[in-house]
């Protein structure tokens, strides 16, 4: 494929349309990385067209390095059954999958973010059984049974949980890329023994990491939620 | 990550049997491994998830002593009333370390057995001894500000991360292990091995061997304890140093001590020598002072961590005096 497309030494990106053709192309010799700024493909979306063109370059550098890569056999898949935002769900994954992995590549489920990937950042927080962990850091073969709750999960019938309410009354976020990690983080604290002050607050937050800085909101956000139940 | 064999057992014996296969590795919490085989720095052809083995308890002995199961969160440990009434210190380190969502994941025994954080053995560019025997110490003469300036060696200076072993260290805790020829206990001071010529073998484990629990003997003056921690953020971050202390203290006299330190150190360490020194002094600063700089007497500075000798004597007369200013 990178042959016939005379690309065989270098990273490149196509997108190609539904009729066949290639619609956008763009190539890379050298180190430097592939971006498409402003691009807009009509009828997709943004994660569609992300994943469409991930796909694509990752097809292509395979296709560079087949020789040298000898494909591994298949690891047995394990089977997993568990309850996700109130049902029931049942995967087949390889046993490297982690459950962030599982609820965003095979569920569906994109709230619940990759920042580290190395249980660093918080981004990836979910309840499992009623506690907040890392889904980054969990294999999801590990979770046979058990019952997890994502961001996807909180709001009842249409209403936002209080938490999500105050994070917006708040002024919670700014990118909101760590959001849905501090959230969930956010709504497992009024259940622990987490102090009252402020700075307690902070301690219960600080694996949750936000780098735009939306600190005194969401400790407000925490706060004003608390508030209302004591 | 590479593949991996993925088995779940529910009882000590199936988990040791199933580990004592080449290259198997038992997964708990998952915060240490998971993110080390993500990283390409561990590699075990099998994992064998021992979350169903039934060691998630937390009993008071006959003896007085408190016994932790292995499976037993960190979460709960901190907070169970057993360990914050009777071992304050080991309920401050707890809480010190790490954030609530790997505290609510990490296991004891996971805590015991937690890999080292220097960057070059997280690094498979860099030589590591530790990681890849005889492959060299990329600390030695790297960026070691972080690294460990007692019980060193000239193949490995890396920090044990733990804050839960130094005041299991100072408690004389005891790890209790099933293995394939029976039960056997270890004190949590020997369970560690210094690096030495061999860095890759960090604990007294062998292969096919399971941590069943940690008893930690009662000690009736470590309610008069604290655990102090340095770092280099407000929360969330490994030592740089860290001191756990107990003073047995009789009209203003120490009538026994116990000590250990954290983060300068390449396994969870006790300071006997200091401990004695403290014995029949008076509860002030300079026998705290006199302590501390006989605690850090035989440490060996590199390049960027030399500033670690004096601020482990700080953290140490820091801990001595808040546990000295207790009711």
């Amino acid at each position: 494929m990178a042959a016939e497309y005379g690309v065989g030494d270098c990273a490149a990106v196509f997108v190609i349309g539904s009729s066949g053709d290639v619609i956008w192309r763009q190539e890379q010799r050298g180190n430097g990385s592939i971006d498409a700024p402003g691009l807009c493909v009509p009828g997709l979306s943004r994660r569609e067209f992300i994943a469409m063109t991930c796909a694509v370059s990752l097809a292509v550098a395979f296709g560079a390095r087949a020789s040298a890569q000898p494909a591994a056999g298949p690891a047995a898949t394990v089977d997993i059954d568990l309850i996700v935002n109130g049902r029931p769900s049942r995967l087949s994954v390889d046993p490297r999958v982690t459950l962030l992995d599982a609820l965003r590549e095979h569920l569906q489920l994109t709230g619940s973010k990759k920042g580290c990937d190395h249980g660093q950042c918080g981004a990836c927080t979910v309840h499992l059984d009623g506690r907040r962990v890392l889904s980054c850091l969990t294999l999801a073969a590990t979770v046979q049974g058990k019952s997890v709750v994502t961001i996807e999960g909180l709001a009842r019938g249409g209403e936002l949980h209080p938490m999500q309410r105050a994070f917006i009354e708040h002024d919670g976020f700014q990118c909101g890329y760590c959001t849905a990690g501090q959230i969930m983080s956010a709504v497992a604290l009024l259940g622990e023994p987490c102090g009252a002050s402020d700075d307690e607050v902070r301690e219960c937050l600080s694996g949750n990491i936000c780098r735009c800085g939306a600190y005194p909101g969401i400790v407000a956000a925490v706060q004003s939620v608390r508030g209302q139940r004591s | 990550m590479v593949p991996f064999r993925y088995l779940a057992v529910a009882d000590a014996p199936a988990a040791a049997d199933a580990a004592s296969t080449p290259g198997a590795r038992y997964l708990a919490g998952g915060t240490t491994l998971v993110d080390l085989m993500k990283l390409d720095v561990e590699r075990p052809a099998a994992v064998i998830d021992i979350n169903a083995v039934p060691l998630a308890r937390i009993e008071r002995l006959p003896d007085g002593a408190v016994r932790v199961g292995a499976l037993v969160r960190n979460s709960d440990m901190a907070h169970h009333e057993l360990i914050r009434s009777a071992y304050p210190m080991l309920s401050q380190a707890i809480l010190a370390g790490a954030s609530v969502q790997v505290r609510n994941m990490a296991t004891t025994a996971g805590n015991l057995l937690q890999r080292t954080r220097c960057y070059y053995f997280r690094d498979t560019a860099a030589a590591c001894n530790k990681r890849e025997p005889g492959s060299g110490c990329a600390a030695l003469d790297g960026f070691n500000r972080i690294h460990a300036v007692l019980g060193v060696s000239e193949h490995c200076i890396a920090t044990h991360p733990s804050d839960m072993c130094v005041p299991l260290a100072a408690l004389d805790a005891v790890v209790r292990i099933h293995g394939p020829r029976g039960e056997r206990a270890v004190p949590v001071t020997e369970f560690h091995l210094l690096p030495g010529e061999h860095p890759e073998r960090e604990s007294v484990l062998a292969p096919g061997e399971l941590i069943t629990a940690v008893d930690i003997p009662a000690l009736p003056f470590a309610t008069r304890s604290v655990y102090v921690k340095v770092r280099d953020r407000a929360s969330y971050a490994f030592a740089l140093a860290s001191a756990a202390a107990a003073l047995d203290l009789q009209d203003g006299t120490i009538a026994a001590a116990r000590i250990a330190v954290g983060g300068v150190a390449t396994k969870p360490w006790r300071l006997f020598d200091a401990e004695r020194l403290l014995i029949g002094k008076p509860a002030d600063r300079r026998s705290y002072r006199a302590a501390a700089d006989a605690a850090l007497a035989g440490a060996v500075p590199r390049a960027h961590n030399r500033f670690k000798i004096e601020l482990a004597k700080r953290t140490i007369v820091r801990a001595l005096e808040r546990a000295g200013a207790l009711g």
